[in-house]
């Protein structure tokens, strides 16, 4: 076992933590304006919160595929050492760009709102990934499980949409508005499409180890998933830019894709939870519990992101707290849902005497239902906004805002909600995990 | 040949032809041709662009609804009849409800202006104007300045 990818762990809980903290207190600001507004405004807590919980599910996934490259595959992890290096280099870049943007230092896109010049050792630390990556993989393996190929995909295009998120650096690049702006979205789009590889790789791994079925990851029907998710990384990105004055097919391609995203998933998830023997159920009680729950959200968040990739619904949506609601859906309720359950794994084989606590099955209970209500505040949030939109009876931002007072505490509390049952999650993981790496 | 190799040749020949298929879609996509009428910001809009982007503006703001929601969105707010420059240049320094008080200079408002003026431009948003058709599609109504 790597001792840095339980460090990876731990950083990334951390940084959930951090997020759900500054998500809290930036939610604050929607019923108390003047909450803060000159030393800690929102233009400062929402990139701290947008930030920490990229981080989370970068970091986690990092440290996942770093345990089972290590510890559970037929592979050796090539370099302990670059892992460490790795590790090194993510955390004092961490630390930057906490300080980039507490000192206005800053690059001020949405996603990469940190100093530009980071992206170098960013970049540097991705490659780095790559390399100790491709090396480990290659070894022995002939007929690469569909997780490998996920991994590596995942790992490949964060380098090239990283860099693409970066080309507005160029100034005839940036000269051009609307595709700046398009392309600016793009690798946003296909940003969270790589991460998605290397998350939803991580289920299917843990999906073929609980239930030690190697055919799994085997199967057409994963690999034709596989494709899909690869084909809709690539092109299914135009959801975000649809309403954007850009060439029709463009809009056409990324329509059709985009209709096709997540029923495999569901399906593969939903069939191995239906065809898992309960005794297996029991012996990795927490994953399961996990990946049910990332079932569920799935299934939820399916419907919402259907319906937001029909253009003539997408026109409605967009610019609204609707588009939060998908985000905040697929972040908690899907990748983190996934990347818990791989948690509870690592934490369940390392430490086979390890006990659930009833603390840890009230937290999951508690942020699952908080979680449902928080997302239908930022629904009921968004009809009232595109209401206003396009059927406005000429009431000012302002009043539409007030009107929405009630809404957003309630949005308020069920984010507080949220928070709590992760924060009680991420206590015992770190405290278990520190455990395991001392007695190790 | 045997099953799994032909599995690995067939799996690394779907990926061949998208990557294939990607490569081209990029290069399209970053030649000009693929968008409307090329519109071009200032010099001036640039250095607005730049301070909209050190103050973080889209953390709270949105052009063509993308950004924050704290805020309104932008596109179209200096062409708006009951908003516009002269509106702009009140609030921008005035710290109205959760917006903080900037203490920006005049030269640095008209930077700002004009990228609005020159975002105003491109495009509506919300874009009252658009066009429903079979199969769920929209099509957007273009202003005549891209066309």
């Amino acid at each position: 076992m790597n001792k840095y990818a339980i460090y990876f762990l731990v950083l990334a809980l951390i940084s959930l933590f951090i997020s759900g903290l500054v998500g809290v207190l930036s939610s604050f600001q929607y019923i108390y304006p003047n909450l803060l507004k000159e030393s800690l405004h929102f233009a400062k807590l929402r990139p701290i919160h947008v930030v920490s919980s990229v981080s989370w599910i970068i970091l986690a996934a990092t440290g996942i595929i770093y345990f089972f490259l290590s510890t559970h595959t037929k592979t050796k992890l090539f370099s302990g050492k670059l892992a460490g290096f790795h590790f090194y280099l993510f955390l004092a870049i961490g630390l930057s760009i906490y300080l980039s943007i507490l000192f206005g230092k800053i690059g001020g896109r949405e996603f990469f709102v940190f100093a530009p010049l980071l992206i170098i050792p960013i970049l540097l630390g991705w490659l780095l990934f790559a390399f100790n990556y491709f090396k480990s993989v290659r070894q022995k393996i002939v007929n690469w499980p569909v997780y490998y190929w996920m991994w590596g995909t995942g790992i490949a295009f964060m380098v090239f949409h990283l860099s693409e998120a970066h080309l507005w650096l160029i100034p005839s690049f940036r000269e051009n508005y609307i595709r700046d702006l398009v392309i600016q979205w793009k690798s946003v789009g296909s940003f969270v499409g790589s991460w998605n590889q290397l998350v939803y790789g991580i289920s299917i791994y843990l999906m073929t180890k609980i239930k030690g079925d190697k055919k799994l990851a085997h199967g057409k029907l994963v690999f034709f998933f596989y494709f899909l998710g690869l084909a809709n990384l690539m092109f299914g990105w135009a959801h975000h830019t649809y309403i954007i004055p850009t060439q029709s097919w463009v809009r056409i391609v990324a329509y059709v894709i985009s209709m096709t995203e997540w029923v495999i998933l569901f399906h593969i998830i939903y069939s191995f939870i239906k065809s898992l023997p309960r005794e297996k159920r029991k012996a990795n009680s927490m994953a399961f519990r996990f990946l049910v729950a990332a079932d569920i959200w799935v299934f939820l968040n399916l419907i919402l992101a259907l319906l937001m990739s029909i253009p003539a619904i997408n026109y409605f949506t967009h610019g609204t707290h609707i588009t939060v609601a998908h985000t905040m859906g697929t972040m908690i309720g899907i990748n983190s849902m996934i990347l818990l359950a791989a948690i509870g794994y690592i934490i369940s084989v390392s430490q086979p005497l390890f006990q659930i606590r009833k603390r840890v099955i009230f937290a999951y209970k508690l942020l699952n239902a908080s979680l449902f209500l928080f997302l239908i505040t930022f629904v009921v949030a968004g009809i009232a906004r595109s209401k206003w939109m396009y059927a406005n009876q000429g009431a000012s931002f302002g009043e539409m805002q007030t009107s929405l007072h009630a809404v957003y505490v309630g949005m308020v509390i069920t984010g507080l909600l949220v928070f709590v049952g992760l924060l009680i999650l991420i206590v015992e993981a770190i405290q278990t995990l520190v455990t395991f790496v001392n007695k190790s | 040949m045997p099953k799994s190799t032909k599995n690995i040749l067939y799996n690394q020949l779907i990926i061949g032809s998208l990557l294939v298929f990607f490569a081209i879609y990029n290069l399209v996509l970053y030649k000009n041709g693929s968008f409307v009428k090329k519109q071009v910001l200032s010099e001036t809009a640039i250095m607005g662009q730049q301070i909209w982007q050190d103050n973080n503006c889209t953390a709270c703001h949105q052009f063509y609804g993308l950004g924050g929601y704290l805020g309104p969105d932008l596109t179209n707010v200096i062409s708006d009849t009951t908003k516009g420059e002269i509106y702009i240049r009140n609030i921008i320094n005035a710290g109205v409800k959760a917006m903080p008080k900037y203490h920006f200079s005049e030269q640095e408002i008209n930077q700002l202006i004009a990228y609005f003026k020159a975002i105003d431009q491109t495009g509506y948003f919300p874009n009252r104007k658009v066009k429903e058709s079979n199969y769920g599609w929209v099509d957007v109504v273009l202003k005549d300045s891209i066309r």
